[in-house]
């Protein structure tokens, strides 16, 4: 497998990137957005009957054990992977050589390995208004009970893909393609601003 | 319309992609029983009723479901994975598979 690394990664955000305060935020800030730029982010697949070798890998690789349940997973600050389909997992890291990684241990007779460093960037939006913004743009349950710290969800958002993670309990990462990413971003931004958003 | 993905729970009809009636039988590919093909190509059943339907839950997981829709109301009373084989909401899957993998 041909690892690509990039010296010196560009974000797709960059001219929509305005760090600073935003909107309505004269009685405070309710929304923090932020780019994670994570090194890698990898897509793993097993095939019928192989998930636990899957998950097995998963965990030897990050140390990172999943939880059972669909749309299970977990974060520990620096590695994050979650299930987002049957037998299918999105796994993210700080560092680059996830996939490389990955190749070792996921042989061909387990499952796939698909290295989506570059074709998809992590957006952070936390803050107590978090899940309200998030339910301007998905249809799905936002609350707690529903969408426990560490699950992840397939969604999309006008017909693009989007995989979202809730990463503490007014947090959620969210991978979006690379090249819908500033569209998104800007809509983001938009929807944060009635409450005042700060980017990071 | 909701549609409860056996995956992701229930989610808006807009993420899924309707992929046919689910009553059709294919005949094998080497088959040269033209009645068989057209049946498969045209004949519909049509009912004001439940009928057995496959979608694809397209704007999420991507699974194929095997959906019983009522014509008259939208009513969904089942949905299933197509290949019947992923559990979903159990074990990432696996477990219902080998079952079935047994019984075969």
């Amino acid at each position: 497998m041909v690892e690509r690394q990039s010296p010196e990664p560009l974000s797709p955000l960059e001219p929509e990137f305005h760090v600073g305060s935003h909107g309505n935020f004269e009685h405070g800030v309710e929304i923090i957005l932020t780019e994670t730029r994570p090194g890698s982010i990898v897509q793993l697949a097993a095939w019928p009957g192989e998930e636990k070798k899957l998950i097995a890998a998963i965990r030897t690789v990050t140390g990172l054990a999943l939880p059972d349940g669909a749309g299970g997973g977990l974060s520990d600050g620096v590695k994050s992977v979650f299930g987002f389909a049957p037998g299918k997992f999105t796994v993210a890291d700080e560092a680059e050589g996830l996939a490389a990684a990955f190749a070792k241990v996921v042989t061909p007779a387990i499952g796939t390995v698909t290295d989506l460093s570059h074709g998809r960037i992590a957006i952070r939006i936390a803050g107590p208004k978090a899940e309200w913004v998030l339910a301007k743009f998905f249809a799905i349950d936002f609350a707690l009970p529903a969408f426990p710290v560490g699950a992840g969800r397939s969604t999309t958002h006008h017909d693009i893909f989007a995989q979202i993670q809730r990463t503490s309990a007014d947090q959620f990462d969210i991978y979006v393609f690379r090249s819908f990413a500033r569209s998104f971003w800007k809509a983001l931004c938009h929807a944060s601003e009635e409450v005042g958003y700060e980017v990071q | 319309m909701l549609i409860t993905c056996p995956y992701c729970g229930p989610r808006d009809v807009i993420e899924f992609t309707y992929q046919g009636d689910g009553n059709r039988e294919r005949p094998d590919s080497a088959s040269q029983n033209f009645e068989a093909w057209n049946a498969y190509v045209y004949d519909r059943l049509n009912p004001a009723g439940d009928h057995n339907e496959i979608w694809q839950h397209s704007g999420g997981c991507r699974a194929h479901l095997r959906v019983v829709r009522n014509t008259l109301t939208h009513e969904i009373s089942s949905v299933a994975f197509v290949r019947g084989d992923h559990q979903g909401r159990g074990d990432h899957g696996s477990a219902a598979r080998r079952k079935a993998e047994d019984k075969a």
